[in-house]
């Protein structure tokens, strides 16, 4: 018994060893080649040879003319603001989707599925000819909107099974004690799916975050132009140098505020908060 | 503080099932009413439209002489203990119980003193400041009634309260809320399926059945003067036992037992006849020279002893009682409460416990047959001649609303009142 416990722990072991490798090797790799000078990017040594910060330095001078400042801007932003409208369309569609019977109910989940299902290269052709008729190209909404369609079916969905799971009784009772809909709705449900909420916030930044091509596609300059997309337009030092350091060095700070937006609600999402809510 | 008042009151589903038909009930200020049947008779339906969880399709209801059909929970000042308590997990036990006046906007100093003067009274005051998942199942319960407590509202509504206590501690807390009861003298409304809680707690209980109210009155009229059939099985612990039995001329004939007709019993031929299991006592035993008083004999099954009582459960030949009402009971209850419902030919008699009776023989028992009970073989109603005639002054009055047509609402609620409820005598 107790042989068997162990030799499936080693197994266990070993899985998660060949995982972390796979998954870790190529960020390690990453941030080495970021620490590198242009001259030893191309050793194939996994430690720096000589340690620079150049790579990073280079990214930030020339204040918002730098190369990275002002497309980390447009990221931060534009993801924020996609997260908190999404969250918050998503908290009202999903409540009204978990606790009340209207016709119509079916169609809204599935037309979010579906959209959802829709791989986003066949709409940026039209997105962009739209954009620019509209004169949206180039901008902040012309990037929020897109990421907004893609993002509440997202969040519509995990929020309701998140509300789902609030027993019924709660709001009845805050019905009872005198709270309006909306009372009911933001200090009882609302408190309770807060783990929800910051699942669903964090999906939907890192999918905003993340995204290359509708920044690439809908953007012409560092007026809206993001991250992923502003990588692609790295020059070298010259014509003849390729801008891997500063590539992976910019591709190290993008990630840095994903691991730490995990981080800080990784805990929250975990919390079971109902806990205690009725009997058990 | 004040009246509720069922006018015509039915729940009708969009499938146009009917959780509560025609529902009449008179609640007054400051009365503890038991609303109570088996699960899913509409009990707990009724009380959520009291609420106003649940909207009314027919009928009126009135708070204080106001009619409320209309207005949402929070307007009609009330509170609800729910059978699962809805505790606000977030909260803290403070916060929990001052929810409802932080709504209100009471301001923090009366919230304080209000909640900590409940907390006293529910023996809370330590536990004020643990959130709702750190406390045990009783501390739980009382909390929520501190919930309701501390808002003074004008009447309480109580969801099966302690169905999900332990057996101990729900007598220790059927205690604690008839104490409180009476301490604030506040309408309360109280929902159970336990005919026990019904008849300790309430001032009056009304029984009811697939949506129909039976029998409005106090328990102690309950038990000795059922209107019907059902409320006879239902109240009472062990159930009432029932045979099939003749009358012809003054005498009874059981199935195992011929007795005198029970005074006030105008009937003849087939009846059912109900029997206590008090009723019943052991013959060596039995007070000598009681009028009604009949010996017989009977073999004795199963004997169990409790120490203050012994249940003797005996089989006679022929004359077991099937009816849709007796059914309904042992569906609920599991056939073991209602005997002669089950196979049929046994019943339970509760004995003296001095009995020296044994299990397996035939022993000589005795019956009081003043106290049987005679019921209509065909719809189970009582045949005390006081019952009939009430029951026949009901249904005129009932017919002669239905001729006139259902123009004239209030007359048509007045009319129900008689035919769906007892008044008390």
């Amino acid at each position: 018994m107790e042989n068997r416990s162990r030799r499936a722990y080693s197994g266990w072991a070993v899985a998660l060893a060949i995982v972390l490798v796979y998954a870790l090797v190529p960020v390690l790799w990453l941030i080495s080649l970021s620490f590198k000078s242009p001259a030893t990017v191309s050793d194939k040594k996994f430690i720096p040879t000589d340690t620079t910060f150049e790579n990073y330095t280079t990214l930030f001078s020339g204040g918002l003319d730098s190369p990275l400042l002002r497309p980390l801007i447009n990221s931060i932003l534009i993801a924020l603001i996609a997260t908190i409208i999404a969250v918050t369309l998503a908290a009202f569609t999903a409540y009204a989707i978990a606790r009340l019977d209207f016709p119509g109910k079916t169609l809204i989940l599935a037309g979010a599925l579906a959209i959802a299902m829709f791989p986003p290269i066949s709409v940026v052709g039209p997105l962009f000819d739209m954009w620019r008729a509209l004169g949206l190209y180039d901008t902040y909404p012309g990037l929020i909107i897109p990421y907004l369609t893609f993002a509440l079916p997202l969040a519509i969905y995990t929020l309701v099974a998140f509300f789902r799971e609030i027993p019924w009784e709660l709001e009845q009772a805050a019905q009872v004690d005198g709270a309006t809909p909306w009372q009911a709705f933001r200090k009882v449900i609302l408190p309770l799916a807060t783990p929800g909420v910051f699942t669903a916030a964090i999906l939907v930044f890192i999918f905003a975050w993340n995204d290359f091509l509708f920044a690439i596609t809908l953007t012409s300059s560092d007026r809206a132009r993001t991250v992923p997309a502003a990588l692609a337009f790295f020059t070298g030092e010259s014509q003849f140098t390729a801008p891997t350091g500063n590539i992976a060095a910019a591709a190290v700070l993008v990630t840095i505020p994903i691991i730490i937006f995990v981080l800080i609600f990784q805990r929250r999402i975990v919390a079971g908060l109902t806990a205690g809510a009725v009997k058990g | 503080m004040a009246d509720i008042k069922l006018h015509d009151i039915t729940k009708r589903y969009a499938d146009g099932t009917e959780a509560v038909k025609h529902m009449n009930l008179d609640i007054k200020d400051g009365e503890f009413m038991i609303l109570v049947g088996p699960s899913g008779c509409g009990k707990s339906t009724a009380l959520r439209m009291i609420a106003g969880l649940e909207d009314i399709s027919e009928g009126e209801l009135l708070i204080g002489d106001k009619v409320v059909n209309n207005l949402s929970p929070r307007d009609r000042d009330i509170a609800m203990v729910f059978q699962n308590y809805a505790l606000y997990p977030h909260m803290t036990v403070r916060e929990n119980m001052g929810f409802a006046l932080k709504l209100a906007k009471v301001d923090q100093g009366e919230i304080d003193k209000k909640v900590e003067g409940a907390a006293k009274i529910l023996d809370l005051s330590e536990h004020l400041d643990r959130k709702p998942s750190n406390l045990s199942g009783g501390q739980r319960q009382r909390v929520a009634m501190g919930r309701a407590i501390v808002r003074d509202p004008q009447a309480f509504l109580m969801d099966e309260p302690l169905s999900n206590l332990d057996a101990k501690l729900r007598v220790q807390t059927r205690t604690e809320v008839a104490r409180l009861q009476k301490d604030l003298s506040t309408t309360m409304v109280y929902v159970t399926h336990d005919q026990t809680e019904a008849m300790t707690l309430g001032d009056r209980v009304a029984v009811m059945r697939a949506g129909v109210l039976q029998q409005v009155d106090t328990p102690r009229m309950l038990y000795n003067d059922p209107i019907n059939i059902f409320v006879a099985g239902f109240i009472g612990s062990p159930a009432m036992n029932f045979f099939s039995a003749t009358i012809s001329g003054a005498k009874l004939k059981l199935p195992f037992a011929e007795l005198a007709v029970p005074e006030g019993v105008s009937h003849t031929g087939e009846v059912i006849v109900g029997v206590r299991p008090e009723d019943f006592e052991d013959a060596a035993l039995a007070p000598p020279n009681h009028p009604g008083g009949v010996e017989f004999e009977a073999p004795v099954e199963v004997l169990e002893s409790l120490g203050s009582e012994i249940y003797a459960y005996f089989s006679f030949e022929g004359g077991a009682v099937s009816s849709d009402q007796l059914a309904d009971l042992a569906r609920d209850a599991g056939v073991a409460e209602t005997p002669s419902g089950g196979g049929g030919g046994r019943a339970v008699a509760r004995l003296n416990p001095e009995s020296e009776i044994s299990e397996g023989s035939r022993a000589r028992l005795w019956i009081d047959g003043a106290k049987a009970h005679l019921f209509d073989p065909h719809d189970g109603s009582s045949l005390k001649s006081s019952r009939q005639e009430q029951r026949a002054g009901a249904q005129a009055a009932a017919a002669a609303v239905e001729a006139e047509s259902e123009k004239d609402p209030p007359a048509r609620a007045a009319a129900g009142a008689d035919g769906g409820s007892t008044a008390p005598e």
